[in-house]
């Protein structure tokens, strides 16, 4: 693998959604590519023949009855949220109300 | 008993107190917080205590503990073994009406609108729980340096780490703040936190314990366990915590070994130890291991050998490969489950500017300190378009060929594996904060058991440069209780070691701050 450039970083803080500073960006970039150069190994790996694991204490996964129980009362669910309006949380318009057309 | 004996009672002695009458647990709680009031200026391993909450349990306690007395002996061995016995959670453990932060900016003022699973059993047997505790960054880092809030410091020698993420509940359990604790283990968070403050610390099977209510970090991998100062005390808190539930479906219906609630002890335990093979893996012997921590290591082995165990060397070839595999997979979770501060529904919020897309970057860049913010770099980066198959999907198969090498331990008729829980002691404060790798290293031999879902303990098994060092066994999966008792063997082994008498040298500067 190839070094991660600096457009290459500034594209996954995007798909993260995480707003950094040039310096920030300038540190992550630095960690990351010391990082992936530490574990390049592991292509020389022959998993040619190995199925991946999600997870590897196997058992069975049983769902719960659906049947009705309790869930949280609104005024709990909504004891932490920035803004509330009634019984929603409030969240800023993603639409514009100019129609179109 | 007095004030200082209440103090550093174990659980097990405590309930034997409660029983008798001899102590009750107002008083054991209230010595606490005045320790707690004293020290932790110091310390620095609390972030939340239940001052009212927890003398209400307690007082509920002894009430419970004097009708049983009354009531004759049945009544009295009738009462959950916790009952009255004073605990400390992780800040990642949700608890109604308390903070839970999970060490992060991003949830500050967050106030649980529920109990975790663990929290309600914890609550329905009677313990005391006395607060909250310090911890890396939603549980990333190895010294709990990554706090947003506080720094914690080791109890052996204040000028070092107290290992992490579980560092403050560590940290609690040694310095006498509480018997008990909770952590959490994703790749070493409760065994190198216990081996670096002088403590037990386990990581049980993964889907022993249930995570309802647990922040999550790497849902594959993150376990909740025990801290203690015993194997049995850790044996009583895990039994209280396990089991089946129907909000984490990876919650195991393995029964309980109940085992746990009987552990041997004294020379029934350490005769228990003659018959039993050991494997010692050669690769847990890593470059760069202090000398000091080898030879404290290598010598429980020996009396492991001297009480009748048969040790012999193995290899685990892949175990080079779990850091590169666990630093794939962990981030790559880690990045997916931390989408969901976004600052809309609860936690910190930069939203409100006019434009929602800067929202969710000012929350999410302002909110995450830096190991977080590397850790979902790497794990977007690992997740993304072009890049799946060379790093996440190479990272699930060497995982399998990781727990291949575990399966033919046993299958070749181990009992468990012995090994170092970390490579070096307690570190000085700011050592490995420059480097992440030098920091991930800390964890290379403890993350190859989250890899194949093995339950893990941490014990002490002696000092070196005066400071403690972890002896860490890992077992087949469901074996807690055998991890056990070979912990309490050992113990017994070695219960009038001159090490073992050593209480944290630094004890007494702890008390030199105000709180």
């Amino acid at each position: 693998m190839s070094d991660l450039t600096r457009a290459e970083v500034e594209r996954v803080a995007a798909l993260a959604r995480l707003g950094l500073t040039s310096d920030e960006l300038g540190k992550l970039q630095g960690d990351l590519n010391l990082i992936l150069e530490q574990w390049s190994h592991l292509a020389d790996v022959d998993t040619s023949s190995v199925p991946p694991s999600a997870q590897t204490i196997v058992q069975a996964m049983p769902l719960r009855d659906d049947t009705a129980e309790p869930s949280l009362p609104v005024d709990d669910a909504l004891r932490n949220a920035p803004a509330r309006s009634g019984d929603f949380v409030r969240v800023q318009a993603i639409l514009s109300e100019e129609a179109d057309g | 008993m007095s004030g200082q004996s209440l103090r550093r009672a174990t659980a097990t002695e405590l309930r034997a107190a409660f029983q008798s009458g001899a102590a009750t647990s107002r008083a054991v709680t209230d010595e606490l917080f005045t320790a707690i009031e004293q020290e932790d200026g110091v310390l620095g391993a609390w972030l939340h205590l239940r001052h009212e909450e927890a003398r209400a349990e307690a007082d509920r306690a002894d009430a419970r503990y004097a009708a049983a007395r009354a009531a004759g002996a049945a009544a009295l061995n009738a009462l959950p073994p916790l009952l009255g016995v004073p605990i400390a959670l992780k800040d990642l453990v949700n608890l109604t009406d308390t903070p839970t932060t999970a060490g992060s900016r991003i949830l500050q003022g967050y106030i649980s609108p529920y109990d975790a699973t663990i929290a309600a059993r914890l609550k329905e047997a009677g313990a005391v729980i006395l607060g909250k505790t310090n911890m890396d960054e939603f549980a990333m880092g190895s010294s709990t340096e990554f706090s947003a809030y506080k720094k914690t410091v080791n109890p052996w020698a204040i000028d070092r780490v107290p290992g992490g993420s579980s560092g403050g509940s560590s940290a609690a359990v040694a310095a006498f703040h509480a018997p008990l604790s909770i952590g959490t283990d994703t790749g070493g968070s409760i065994r190198q936190p216990a081996s670096l403050t002088g403590i037990v610390g386990m990581k049980p099977t993964y889907g022993r314990v249930s995570r309802y209510g647990i922040v999550a970090f790497a849902s594959s991998l993150d376990q909740v366990g025990p801290f203690a100062r015993t194997a049995q005390d850790a044996a009583l808190l895990l039994h209280s915590i396990a089991g089946a539930d129907a909000h984490d479906a990876t919650s195991s219906r393995s029964p309980l070994d109940a085992a746990l609630l009987n552990l041997p002890s004294g020379d029934a335990a350490a005769s228990a130890i003659r018959g039993k093979r050991f494997a010692l893996p050669k690769e847990y012997f890593v470059a760069g291991m202090e000398a000091g921590v080898e030879r404290a290591v290598r010598d429980a082995v020996a009396a492991l050998e001297a009480a009748g165990g048969i040790v012999e060397e193995v290899s685990l070839p892949t175990t080079e490969h779990a850091l590169a595999t666990y630093y794939i997979v962990a981030p790559a979770e880690a990045s997916a489950n931390l989408a969901r501060y976004d600052g809309i529904r609860y936690g910190a919020s930069k939203h409100g500017g006019g434009d929602l897309l800067n929202g969710y970057l000012e929350t999410r860049g302002r909110g995450f300190g830096p190991e977080v913010r590397r850790r979902i770099m790497l794990g977007t980066y690992a997740l993304s378009a072009g890049y799946y198959d060379a790093y996440y999907v190479k990272a699930q198969k060497v995982r399998t060929l990781i727990a291949r090498d575990f399966d033919r331990i046993w299958a070749a008729g181990f009992d468990a594996i012995v090994a170092p829980t970390s490579p070096q002691v307690a570190w000085k404060f700011g050592a490995k904060m420059s480097d992440p790798v030098s920091m991930y290293l800390a964890d290379a031999c403890t993350l190859p058991a989250n890899m194949a879902g093995l339950p893990g303990v941490s014990i002490p098994c002696g000092l070196s440069e005066n400071l403690p060092v972890g002896l860490q066994l890992i077992g087949k999966p469901w074996s807690e209780a055998e991890l056990l008792s070979i912990s309490a063997g050992y113990e017994a082994l070695t219960a009038t070691a001159a090490w073992r008498v050593v209480a944290p040298h630094d004890l007494a500067k702890l008390g030199g701050g105000a709180a």
